[in-house]
């Protein structure tokens, strides 16, 4: 098997060699949503490091040591770990690979110093179980061959945070046996960002799409540091149904040093809208293209940004399975009044209108 | 800001208006008898059906329809939740009073309503196909009441040797009181089926926000729409006659004039005398059609002003002359309405939902033809007839020097009008002077200038204590109040400044500018791509409808008549504002959103 693939060229069958995220990234930018080009080194290339390096047990050892001890002591010992993994030794046939997977990624792009994400996909993660949302590590602005390599091998180190340990330990996933595969995608640089929902995640509703935006970087969002823009779009109509537009403290956006800077928004941006309403339905439909090809209700991370060479669009930076919903059975919508059309028209007439016409549904 | 509506005992009387209350019958009018009452309760002002100050004639159409409503509620049916609504006439304009059932008394009429109600989902088809017999026939009964100057002599075959024992006099007050049984024999029909439409439809609506809770109204309002419905059929008729024209080469006769010099060029060729024999098949009944909501008489009816539909014809010609067409997508309606079925029953989570959808769907699509189509044969079709006889009637005391112009009839009550009648019967029977001419004309100046007065005033859009919440489902559908609307105007509103909200009555986003008209006199001033801001609008004016980019109204409801025909011609709509005509003026940029039910002044 090849060193690396493209990004392009996996799918949803390689999820336990590549990685979940890996995988469905692929199998997003194969279904031809617009998902930022890159590669992938799959897990077998962390197995085989290992193996190369020899420290295959120890480390396991190392963690299941720590069950029963202190918070200071677990942080500290997973430090120890993750110091060794992120210097793991790496053979010159994969560093090779790697260097010419990122220079073909380059040329692709015009920039010799491309910037990439280089992120953690590991083997188990994104399935409707589990979301592992956050417990891996993500580097984000990094250029050249070399640290490219760097960061892939800190993203396997990442398997050994306290919090992934906490995680796997809580949902009842062992030690033994961790595999990670890294995605190496190129960044894009958004004008807003956010998140989205194929449901309502307030009340379960299939039949809309929610949308949250601020502007800049999607950290903004996914960190709650802001209150973003709030959207419901109409899987139906295609249409914006509901618009919420919230007074947006702060962004993150990208410094000259290729540093993502939390900053305030200025004053004529704050309560602006971070999406035209045609951007929000073309985000919508991105998500809806990603709940279709997946087959189940999705939870979304996009950006607006120049995409190649053309004007800012969707893009699509990470699509997983809705967890909440998903896994509650269906809500009932039928009631007894309901069987006799006589008694569900007298519990219309008596019970009021509880949603009143013209009213904005609750958030 | 505050708490509650002036109370109806300390509105002021407008400079000029003083005396407005003879103009009313005295139950219609608050008073010191029940004042505790009229203090407690919550009026709003109904300007969907009279915009303005009532004639005092026209009061009665107000009063048949609102006794007939409340009477189907309270005692025909016993709906659980709503007895009828009150009625009060205050410095002219019309204000409503749901009537509540006490709580105590609402599970005794349940199974009453079930029987009754039930019946009649039940048996729908036929007792709506009955129905339109009867209006039928009522409308036929209308159209023979014969209101015609007595004659110096009777007939000697017709009156007196035919035995009859009746003269014309006898004749001409039992027409009039003929006129005033049909009228209201017309309102006891009109809500024979309505309320049950509504309560049927609301079923529906109300499942459908269970289902999808953030659906827009007008997804539901479109599931449920009908696709050939009689209320749009005046308007398939002027594009009939404009193909017709077009095909026959008559364009360029029909392209200027008034409408008196175009049928005269019309009547010089065989070409033109057969499209007038188009025209007329398509003006009886369809242009029975009132330019307002066909309750006041002063709204002009196309079949009586044929340069109405005769503008309409001509912007017509003018789309298919530039190679436009004028047909309606019936099948991609149609397709557009399942399309909205199918997928949102794909969000249902199972099986038993989607049953429960589908059965409620098909009774709300049983009942909505009536709710669509009723509109046109009562208050447009009937109503027009009840004008039209009115003013012959007034024609007749008119000639007779009783006042000046025949429409001055409806400067008079009802009851008057009966007095008046006997007044110059009797002094044809004398024969000797009749009293009238030297009574009405002060009365009818007076009256005049009293309305005069009334029409330049603003009326409060309610009165009394607002209700804590409206849930009043009858309320809400067609009067669009709602407890949102009550907070807007008693100013607790939190809209942001410039944006007005409204229900979301037809989708569409659009920006253009304002337009502000008052009445349909003023719709020739409307420009291509304005939009059109108004107190409310009437189906009939749907014609402009193409042409404009959006309308926004002060009054009414999703499912107000005007609401109905903007969805069916894809226009954007904003409706029940409560300030739109007050807040906007003409020019003024505007962005209408008609899924979001907002517009907002860009400038």
């Amino acid at each position: 098997m090849a060193t690396t693939r493209r990004l392009a060229d996996v799918g949803a069958q390689d999820a336990a060699t590549v990685g979940g995220k890996a995988a469905s990234l692929g199998e997003m930018l194969g279904a031809g949503l617009p998902v930022p080009p890159g590669f992938v080194i799959p897990a077998s290339v962390y197995a085989e490091c290992r193996l190369m390096w020899g420290h295959g047990p120890d480390l396991e050892d190392m963690v299941a040591s720590l069950r029963g001890s202190g918070l200071a002591e677990v942080e500290r010992a997973c430090g120890d770990v993750r110091a060794m993994v992120a210097s793991i030794p790496i053979p010159a046939h994969i560093e090779q690979a790697v260097h010419s997977a990122y220079s073909a990624l380059c040329s692709g792009a015009g920039d010799p110093r491309l910037a990439v994400a280089v992120r953690s996909s590991s083997v188990g993660e994104d399935s409707a179980g589990a979301s592992f949302a956050g417990e891996h590590d993500t580097f984000l602005w990094v250029r050249g061959p070399g640290e490219v390599v760097d960061a892939m091998r800190r993203c396997w180190a990442s398997l050994y945070t306290a919090r992934a340990i906490t995680y796997r330990s809580e949902m009842g996933l062992g030690d033994r046996g961790l595999s990670m595969g890294v995605v190496v995608q190129a960044m894009v640089v958004p004008t807003s960002a956010g998140v989205a929902f194929t449901l309502n995640p307030s009340n379960g509703d299939r039949s809309v799409v929610a949308i949250d935006s601020s502007w800049g970087f999607g950290e903004a969002v996914v960190s709650g540091e802001t209150t973003p823009d709030h959207f419901l779009v109409d899987k139906v109509l295609d249409a914006v149904t509901s618009r919420t537009v919230s007074d947006k403290v702060h962004e993150f956006r990208l410094d000259d040093d290729d540093r993502i800077v939390r900053s305030e928004v200025p004053e004529d941006r704050r309560t602006a809208a971070s999406l035209t309403d045609a951007q929000v339905v073309d985000v919508a439909r991105v998500a809806r293209a990603a709940e279709r090809h997946a087959a189940c209700p999705q939870d979304v991370e996009w950006a607006i940004a120049p995409f190649g060479a053309g004007e800012p669009q969707v893009v699509l930076l990470q699509a997983r399975p809705e967890t909440v919903w998903s896994r509650l059975p269906a809500r009932s919508l039928v009631d007894e009044s309901d069987a006799d059309p006589m008694s569900s028209i007298v519990s219309t007439l008596i019970a009021p209108l509880h949603a009143q016409p013209g009213d904005t549904p609750e958030q | 800001m505050s708490d509650r509506f002036p109370s109806p005992f300390e509105v002021e009387t407008p400079e000029g208006a003083q005396g407005w209350a003879d103009l009313y019958a005295y139950p219609t009018l608050f008073s010191e008898g029940r004042r505790e009452h009229e203090e407690a309760v919550f009026w709003f002002q109904d300007g969907v059906h009279w915009p303005g100050p009532l004639a005092p004639w026209d009061a009665t159409l107000a009063e048949y329809a609102m006794a007939s409503l409340s009477q189907y509620n309270s005692r025909h049916l016993l709906v659980p939740s709503s007895n009828g609504i009150e009625l009060r006439i205050l410095n002219g304009y019309v204000y409503l009073s749901p009537v509540p059932v006490p709580d105590e008394e609402v599970a005794e009429r349940i199974p009453q309503f079930v029987d009754r109600a039930g019946h009649y989902f039940a048996n729908w088809d036929d007792l709506y196909a009955g129905w339109m017999e009867k209006v039928r026939a009522l409308i036929a009964g209308l159209e023979a009441l014969d209101f015609a100057p007595l004659p110096a002599v009777e007939d000697a075959d017709a009156v007196v040797k035919s035995g009859s024992g009746v003269g014309s006099g006898f004749r001409l007050l039992s027409a009039y009181r003929e006129l005033l049984e049909l009228a209201h024999l017309l309102w006891q029909y009109h809500f024979e089926f309505l309320n049950l439409g509504y309560a049927a439809y609301l079923d529906f609506f109300g499942f459908c926000k269970r289902a999808w809770p953030s659906i827009p109204d007008l997804a539901v309002a479109t599931m449920v729409a009908g696709v050939e419905v009689d209320l749009f059929r005046p308007d398939e008729e002027l594009k009939r006659l404009a193909r017709i024209a077009v095909d026959a080469g008559l364009a360029p006769v029909l392209a200027s004039g008034s409408a008196d010099e175009v049928f005269a060029r019309l009547r010089s060729d065989a070409a033109g005398r057969a499209w007038i024999v188009e025209y007329e098949r398509s003006s009886q009944p369809w242009f029975n059609f009132s330019t307002g909501a066909g309750f006041s008489h002063t709204d002009r009816i196309w079949i009586e002003c044929p340069d109405v539909p005769l503008g309409f014809i001509r912007s017509y010609i003018a789309t298919l002359e530039s190679g436009g067409s004028l047909d309606r997508q019936v099948e991609a309606i149609c397709a557009e309405r399942e399309r909205l079925v199918a997928e949102y029953s794909q969000y249902l989570p199972d099986e038993a939902a989607r049953t429960v959808f589908l059965a409620k769907l098909d009774l709300a699509r049983t009942v909505f033809p009536y709710v669509e189509n009723h509109n046109f044969y009562v208050e447009h079709w009937s109503h027009a007839v009840i004008w039209r006889k009115m003013r012959a009637l007034g024609g007749v005391l008119a000639d007779a020097g009783f006042w000046t112009s025949a429409d001055d009839v409806f400067y008079l009550k009802r009851t008057e009008v009966e007095d008046a009648l006997w007044d110059y019967y009797v002094s044809w029977s004398s024969p000797a002077t009749a009293a009238g001419p030297r009574h009405w004309p002060a009365i009818v100046e007076r009256r005049a200038a009293i309305l005069d007065a009334l029409r330049a005033w603003t009326p409060s859009p309610a009165l009394g204590s607002p209700p804590e919440v409206v849930t009043e489902p009858f309320t809400i559908m067609l009067w669009g109040i709602t407890s949102d609307s009550i907070a807007a105007w008693l100013g607790r509103s939190d809209a942001e400044d410039g944006v007005l909200t409204g229900f979301a009555a037809s989708p569409g986003i659009a920006e253009g500018r304002a337009r502000v008209i008052h009445s349909a006199d003023q719709m020739g001033e409307v420009a291509d791509g304005e939009i059109l801001v108004a107190p409310l609008t009437a189906p009939s004016w749907a014609p402009i409808f193409g042409r404009i980019a959006a309308t926004v109204t002060d009054t009414g409801g999703i499912m107000s008549h005007a609401a109905i025909v903007c969805r069916e011609y894809g226009l954007p709509a904003v409706t029940g504002t409560g300030v739109a005509t007050s807040t906007i003026t003409t020019g003024m940029l505007l962005r209408v959103d008609g899924a979001r039910g907002t517009v907002t002044i860009l400038g």
